[in-house]
């Protein structure tokens, strides 16, 4: 890598500030990216555990209800379900983890769990079950929503921390030590130049 | 700050009506033009949360990234009626990998 900077003491010494600064960055940045991948992997641990839950779960419900669908026939179904029970309201709000905003989901339960959208005359009961089991998922879907979003957004953060502390590990900072010492070594030299110009015309005037 | 959101479930009629009964907006989809319609509508409206079936996901792949890094709304795969096909998990090891650089769950 040519180096092209001024060998002046100006430009050593603010060469010399900015090193200063990076190797602060560096350390800063490095610690940042530990703690993230620590608080990271607690985050990932529950969203693979919710996320195995939730996938036999939820497929379970599913089959029960196509079998409650087979049973009544789609259109009665469809009929049943028509009119929810429940709106289905989350309050969201921002959480603050390692300066990154990610959401919070929190799902107020209205009504009882045993409320059922409609009337039992033209229902089957496999159609019951599948709807109970569906709402006693329900805080489990929105804490995966929330987990995996922070997952996500962490995820994304974390990589990007990561490229600023190899970039400045590997790219600035060296390249500021090479830079000073090409510094150093050039203003030392232009030193042994004039110690020598000067000795030389000592010699002459002596000569004379 | 802290306000009321709605949540959406996107896939095919079969998988999802179950959710009707909980309340959530439901809304079929299958082509998929029609999913990434779905999907930049609903976010432009103020719902929190996409739930989206697998197999229905796996078409939107590009759609469902650009709005992996901001807050809202997070659209989470969830498995459709056939069972899971692994979509989501692969979710969680490609966040692994890209935060610690290998799998090691």
């Amino acid at each position: 890598m040519a180096i092209r900077v001024n060998p002046t003491r100006m430009e050593l010494t603010r060469l010399k500030k900015r090193l200063k600064t990076a190797s602060r960055g560096h350390k800063l940045l490095k610690d940042k990216r530990d703690e993230m991948v620590r608080r990271f992997m607690g985050f990932i641990r529950r969203n693979k555990e919710l996320r195995e839950e939730i996938d036999e779960k939820l497929t379970m419900a599913m089959g029960r209800f196509s079998l409650a669908e087979a049973q009544m026939g789609a259109d009665a179904v469809l009929e049943a379900l028509l009119c929810p029970a429940r709106d289905a309201k989350i309050t969201i709000g921002k959480q603050n983890i390692m300066n990154i905003d990610v959401p919070t989901l929190h799902y107020e339960e209205e009504g009882q769990k045993t409320d059922l959208p409609y009337g039992f005359a033209f229902s089957s009961g496999e159609l019951d079950q599948a709807v109970l089991d569906v709402a006693e998922l329900m805080p489990l879907l929105i804490e995966l929503a929330q987990v995996e979003k922070t997952c996500n957004m962490l995820a994304d953060e974390i990589e990007k921390t990561r490229r600023r502390v190899n970039a400045l590990e590997h790219v600035m900072i060296p390249e500021m030590i090479e830079s000073i010492k090409y510094i150093t070594m050039k203003l030392e030299d232009n030193e042994r130049g004039n110690i020598t110009r000067l000795m030389k015309v000592k010699e002459m005037m002596v000569d004379n | 700050m802290s306000k009321n959101a709605k949540i959406a479930v996107l896939g095919d009629p079969d998988s999802i009506m179950i959710f009707k009964a909980l309340g959530f907006h439901t809304i079929y989809v299958k082509q998929m033009d029609e999913i990434n319609h779905a999907i930049h509508k609903l976010a432009g409206e103020d719902y929190a949360i996409i739930f989206i079936t697998e197999n229905v996901a796996a078409l939107a792949k590009d759609t469902i990234d650009i709005y992996k890094t901001v807050p809202f709304p997070a659209i989470i795969p969830i498995p459709s009626r056939f069972g899971s096909e692994g979509f989501g998990m692969q979710g969680v090891k490609d966040n692994i990998e890209k935060a610690v650089g290998a799998d090691i769950l």
